[in-house]
């Protein structure tokens, strides 16, 4: 038997994930792939900072190290750093919450009948097309210029993939399965909950994830025009901006980024969890 | 627990016994009976009188066409792709209106299984068996027994908690088999069910079906089929159709009995009245 077979079983013995997913398990490239182009970018980086600007000019790409010690690991600026992040992290939370819950509602109802997908869609196609920046003003005389107003253009932003991915899922129901329900006269709201909405699963999931990226996006987009209250990393982003401040700036910019791959990754953990136990057998 | 829709006579209700269609009673020496209208006391489960299927987009999908499905019988229609088969059991179901004639069933315990299993991929197999059951409001103490009785007999017995993925074609098949038995159908509407599946699978699920069906745990069959051999085998009846229009060219009459064995399909009789349905199959074709 040859190595990878022997893997296989041992992994078959073991139950292991890898297999039950269907997926071959990770190998040494897979694992150290990704270390490599790590290195491999900061390395760039150093170069550029270090090499290739003068040391007038530094301010455009500040090496790692100085990023890390300004930033990080300045007491003063690290607090600075998280309070806004904190505040960005509460607009993303509850922005992508609101996405969500509003999303599924808003597909739902679509797919229950044509005549509300018809009436429905251009909007949320406007939704996803008009330009945030068009909507500010008005947003800003209406809900003013502070939490709520971030908020609402967080929700902006990421609804869409909610809406369009969860519908998506709903309509992909095998249509054998949808005459078999209907042969049998079963109940709409059976139908929805028992089947519809666990198909969507994976697809709505992925609607999720999408969304989750979006609303951290969107909680930066809304400092910038919604200044009013606590700074989030937005409002500090600009202002590191206007003063000049490019290792505090970086700092900033990674924080939002590591937010947004958390919340990503948290959502593609989740997927997985929910709809990995649709393969191998019921978990007692 | 089930409820026949009328008295039936008490000989044929016995598991085993000899089926609607005839027993044995002499296989023909000359080519195989033809169009012989089965002389049968059970009552009709379906009518079709003149029914006509157009499609809005002008295929005439059958032509008119007569029809009735009695208790008792496992009616089998084969023909080329196209031809109809799976819009008259749409009709027969109530899934489709027919554009002329009037389709009469006479039951509401209509099951349907087609060539996809359609089963849930998140539920176990027991779950998925007990799925229509329980989604028509079958009360729990009811459904739970009834499928776990079903489980055992279509040979699924101890893989209740596995999910369809973990399962090869022919066993998806037993459950999506299972769930509409739990149903205790008058009428079981099969579309092609086997046609996924490799020819050893297929003979043993056929098999299986049959004797199901001589466990009385559906009333009748009508099953749509590539296989004549499958067909002849399964069947107390076989309607041979052709296309442009869908329209019925044949009906022979089975005349083997029940049980029957797995041999009985190398038997002549049965080679002969084989050969004759798939001969007709291929005249429908060419004209
Ligand atoms: N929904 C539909 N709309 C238009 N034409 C259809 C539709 N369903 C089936 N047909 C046509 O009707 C004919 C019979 O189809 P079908 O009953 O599926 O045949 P079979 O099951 O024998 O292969 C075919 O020509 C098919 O293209
Ligand atoms: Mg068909």
């Amino acid at each position: 038997m040859s190595v990878r077979g022997a893997r296989r079983l041992m992994a078959l013995a073991r139950g292991s994930r890898a297999l039950r997913t269907g997926r071959p398990r990770a190998t040494w490239r897979d694992r150290t792939a990704p270390l490599v182009l790590f290195a491999v970018i900061i390395g760039v980086w150093y170069f550029v900072s270090l090499v290739v600007l003068d040391r007038d000019r530094r301010f455009l790409l500040p090496s790692p190290d100085s990023v890390v010690r300004v930033a990080f690991l300045d007491g003063h600026n690290l607090s600075q750093l998280l309070r806004a992040l904190w505040l960005s992290t509460s607009v993303a939370l509850i922005g992508l919450g609101v996405s969500i819950v509003l999303g599924m509602a808003v597909a739902i109802a679509m797919s229950q009948a044509r005549w509300i997908e018809k009436s429905v869609y251009p909007y949320a196609v406007i939704l996803q097309t008009i330009p945030t920046l068009a909507m500010v003003p008005l947003i800003g005389f209406w809900f003013g210029y502070g939490f709520l107003s971030r908020v609402i253009v967080c929700v902006l932003i990421a609804l869409f993939p909610v809406i369009s991915s969860t519908l998506f899922g709903l309509q992909s129901v095998n249509q054998d399965m949808l005459d078999l329900f209907r042969l049998h006269r079963i109940p709409r709201w059976r139908r929805l909950v028992s089947l519809q909405l666990p198909a969507a699963m994976p697809a709505t999931f992925a609607g999720f994830q999408v969304c989750a990226g979006l609303s951290v996006v969107g909680a930066v987009v809304g400092d910038f025009f919604f200044k009013q209250g606590k700074p989030g990393i937005g409002v500090l982003i600009d202002l590191y901006r206007a003063r000049l401040l490019s290792q505090q700036l970086f700092g900033a910019v990674i924080l939002a980024s590591l937010l947004g791959v958390v919340v990503f990754t948290f959502f593609g953990w989740l997927s997985r969890l929910v709809t990995g136990r649709w393969y191998g057998a019921e978990t007692p | 627990m089930r409820h026949r829709i009328a008295t039936y006579s008490d000989e044929s209700s016995e598991a085993g016994s000899p089926r609607a269609g005839g027993d044995a009673s002499g296989p023909a020496d000359g080519p195989a009976p033809e169009l012989v209208a089965p002389e049968l006391v059970a009552p009709e489960l379906v009518t079709f009188t003149g029914v006509e299927k157009r499609f809005p987009d002008g295929t005439q999908a059958l032509a008119p066409i007569d029809l009735n499905v009695r208790d008792g019988e496992f009616v089998s229609i084969v023909g080329a792709s196209g031809c109809g088969k799976s819009t008259l059991l749409r009709l027969a179901s109530g899934l489709t209106e027919a554009t002329a004639g009037t389709v009469s069933a006479l039951t509401g315990r209509i099951s349907y299984v087609f060539q996809d299993p359609t089963l849930l991929p998140w539920r176990s197999v027991r779950r998925n068996v007990e799925t229509l059951a329980e989604l028509t409001g079958v009360p729990r103490a009811e459904y739970r027994p009834r499928a776990a009785e079903v489980i055992e007999l279509v040979g699924l017995g101890g893989f209740e908690r596995h999910r369809p993925r973990s399962l090869s074609g022919g066993m998806r098949m037993r459950v999506s088999l299972a769930r509409s038995l739990v149903l205790s159908p008058d009428l079981f509407l099969l579309d092609e069910p086997f046609g996924a599946l490799d020819e050893i699978s297929r003979e043993r699920l056929g098999g299986e079906l049959l004797r199901l069906f001589e466990l009385r745990r559906f009333g009748a069959a009508m099953f749509v089929t590539h296989s004549v051999a499958e067909a002849v085998f399964l069947s107390t009846r076989v309607l041979v159709m052709s296309p442009r229009p869908g329209r019925v060219v044949a009906e022979f009459t089975v005349p083997f009995g029940f049980p029957r064995p797995a041999e009985m399909r190398f038997r002549e009789d049965f080679t002969r009245l084989t050969a004759a349905v798939s001969r007709r199959l291929r005249d429908g074709e060419a004209g």
